[in-house]
């Protein structure tokens, strides 16, 4: 690269300076980006700043009055509805991170260090369920978890219940246990990746130096999978926040989360400021929430040395 | 420095190991006896089971048949963790998320020691392998030779019985490995713990053992001492693994208790200790003579026993120079090599010249 820009004195000045210019890093590395660039802008970007630009709006039923106002956010943050709704949504989506993350590593694990020579076997079938749309395998759910659902008249055949119990569907736990499905498979991937990666024989060497598998595992295996571990919980945190499909069919009222409250806005309550603000406000804690677990984690596994 | 032990006491003992997979068997009833405190290498071409039986002997994977035993304990059924050795891993597998000292201190943290003691240990073992002062570094800020010596120190802290190394030089570049095999030597004597070394690299093996084993295949073909490997080896291939060698036919006319008669076409009628592993096929033999053996007679001197043959190739190695010496009679040429005080690198191809030989030096061979 520097060398083709030195060595280039009989080039005419302008030449040799345009070709420099040409040739330099970063001018070749935003050509190369330029096609995502551009797709990213007009699809991403732009959307945003439309979404942000409206949040300091004000609705005036069917107009929109462009004066500048943090109204929305004062509602957004301090209306009991609103801050509830974020809470839950918080509540949720950390909860289902979680249940995710412990339910995927054992099958990670499993397929990484037992699945011998048929571990693309093994990840394969995982995506099976994956084939069907989302709505359905949510539908599903509501199948196994309603009132004359599959669990419901296992229960009672079993005599365990006598009538049909309603705690099952429409309500937090039927949400998580339906994102936490939704999600399992998009954990399983990232965990596998990093556990691919931990040299067998750094394993073995902990078994040598008097480690039983146990601590092995807790000492070797797990530290050094821990960044797969925190993409598992990421990738299934940021999405599940803002998940509207889910609780809408088998949240009931007490599942609503706020991408609920903000497609209401947006739509029957037409009060696209105040949705635009929810958006926002949501956007910023989710970004808060993962910096803070990286961070968080990234001390942890210093500490765990 | 503690003296070196004294007693002969078997240290490991492997008895008629076998490991298969399949139909294949990557060790063949192998077995032998390393004592306490010795240097034992495990050389052999790469593929011929070293590992196999090194890790066998670690606890990372079991005999398909026979047995191991450790300081007069069996090993079967005893997992790696509670083996009462330790292992230098060829890639090192030093832990990449810990640093230096945390490296050493792995496997004492299990034992509970005090603070101070584990802290002291730690100390020590980083200062016999010359790293005190590195203890803050991380796996990935130190170079080749460095990591060698952490994973060195690793198991060295442990104070295990046995310490196992597998290919622990072969990584680094020349220079630096040769400086590690007289301070791996060195080390090993001032701690006095029994190492069970794996090589492919004969000179490794020659310089750093106090006994060797050489491999084949999956079996083993020598265990003796360096000096007896190289000058006795007890067949071609142990001969030919170990540097070169002229190999020249031969017929058996007499054999007795202690003693071959052999005849030669260019070295003629000579009697040799019979090798202890001699077993007869038929009645041809093979005399080897190593090159450096043959000595080149320089205008008028004469030996006892000498053959007599013409400069067909010579080659420079700077301090010593090879002569590819046809003699009437034998198939193929003798190699010579020969230093280059007298000014052997300026013998002209075409000569004529005599070689000088010891008898003592010929090693008969069963075919
Ligand atoms: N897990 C295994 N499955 C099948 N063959 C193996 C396995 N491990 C080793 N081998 C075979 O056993 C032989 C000896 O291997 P090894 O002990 O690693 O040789 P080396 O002397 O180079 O250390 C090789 O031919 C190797 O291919
Ligand atoms: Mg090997």
């Amino acid at each position: 690269m520097t060398a083709a820009a030195e060595g280039s004195p009989a080039f005419g000045m302008t030449r040799a300076r345009r070709n420099a210019l040409l040739r330099s890093e970063p001018v070749q590395g935003f050509a190369l980006i330029s096609p995502t660039f551009l797709y990213a802008l007009i699809l991403l970007v732009l959307p945003i700043l439309v979404v942000i630009a409206h949040s300091f709006w004000t609705q005036n039923y069917l107009t929109i009055d462009r004066t500048f106002t943090l109204e929305n956010y004062r509602i957004a943050l301090t209306e009991p509805i609103y801050r509830d709704l974020l809470w839950r949504s918080l509540y949720i989506s950390l909860t289902v991170s979680l249940f995710t993350v412990v339910l995927a590593y054992p099958i990670a694990y499993f397929i990484s260090f037992h699945g011998g020579r048929h571990k693309s076997l093994w990840l394969f079938l995982i995506t099976i369920p994956f084939w069907t749309s989302y709505l359905l395998r949510v539908m599903s759910w509501k199948v196994i978890l309603g009132y004359n659902g599959v669990l419901n008249s296992g229960l009672m055949g079993l005599g365990v219940i006598d009538e049909p119990s309603t705690a099952l569907l429409y309500n937090s736990t039927a949400v998580i246990i339906t994102l936490t499905h939704a999600w399992a498979a998009f954990a399983i991937l990232p965990i596998f990746v990093s556990l691919e990666k931990v040299d067998r024989t750094l394993v073995e060497a902990a078994k040598d130096l008097g480690d039983g598998p146990i601590r092995s595992f807790l000492r070797v295996t797990l530290p050094l999978s821990a960044p797969g571990v925190i993409s598992a919980a990421l990738i299934v945190m940021i999405p599940t926040v803002g998940d509207y499909v889910t609780p809408k069919l088998v949240g009931g009222k007490d599942g609503v989360m706020i991408a609920n409250a903000i497609q209401a806005q947006f739509g029957k309550a037409s009060n696209w400021p105040l949705g635009a603000a929810l958006s926002v406000t949501t956007m910023l804690i989710v970004t808060l929430i993962a910096g803070a677990t990286v961070l968080i984690l990234r001390a942890a596994q210093r500490l765990a040395r | 420095m503690p003296e070196r032990p004294q007693a002969e006491r078997p240290m490991i003992e492997i008895k008629s190991v076998t490991r298969s997979y399949g139909a294949f068997k990557a060790l063949d009833d192998a077995s032998l006896t390393i004592k306490e405190g010795e240097f034992f290498s495990l050389l052999g071409p790469s593929g011929c089971g070293k590992t196999t039986l090194l890790r066998m002997i670690a606890g990372f994977d079991n005999p398909t048949s026979g047995s191991i035993s450790v300081d007069g304990q069996s090993m079967e059924g005893i997992p790696a963790n509670r083996r009462p050795t330790n292992m230098v891993f060829q890639s090192y597998a030093i832990f990449p998320h810990l640093n230096v000292e945390q490296n050493v201190a792995y496997g004492l943290k299990r034992l509970k020691l005090a603070g101070s003691e584990e802290k002291r240990r730690v100390e020590e073992a980083l200062a016999q392998v010359s790293l005190t002062g590195l203890g803050k570094r991380l796996a990935t800020e130190l170079s080749g030779g460095q990591r060698q010596r952490v994973a060195l120190a690793r198991a060295l802290v442990m104070r295990p019985k046995v310490l196992l190394l597998d290919e622990p030089l072969s990584a680094l570049d020349k220079k630096l490995r040769e400086q590690m095999q007289v301070e791996l030597r060195r080390l090993q004597q001032a701690v006095g713990i029994t190492f069970v070394l794996v090589t492919h690299d004969q000179y490794e093996a020659l310089a750093m053992s106090d006994r060797i084993a050489v491999m084949f295949g999956g079996r083993i073909a020598q265990i003796a001492s360096p000096k007896e490997i190289y000058q006795r080896p007890v067949n071609r291939q142990v001969a030919d693994f170990l540097g070169g060698m002229n190999f020249v036919k031969a017929e058996i006319v007499e054999e007795n208790g202690a003693s071959l008669v052999l005849d030669t076409l260019g070295f003629g009628r000579i009697k040799t200790d019979k090798p202890k592993a001699f077993v007869r096929n038929g009645g041809a033999a093979t005399l080897g003579i190593r090159p450096e053996r043959l000595r080149v007679l320089w205008d008028n001197a004469t030996a006892k026993f000498e053959v007599a043959g013409k400069v067909v190739e010579r080659h420079y190695f700077g301090e010593i120079t090879h002569l590819i010496v046809e003699i009437p009679g034998l198939e193929k040429p003798l190699s010579v090599t020969e230093t280059n005080d007298f000014g052997a690198d300026d013998i002209p191809v075409g000569t004529s010249i005599r070689l000088a030989y010891d008898p003592e030096a010929l090693v008969a061979m069963a075919d």
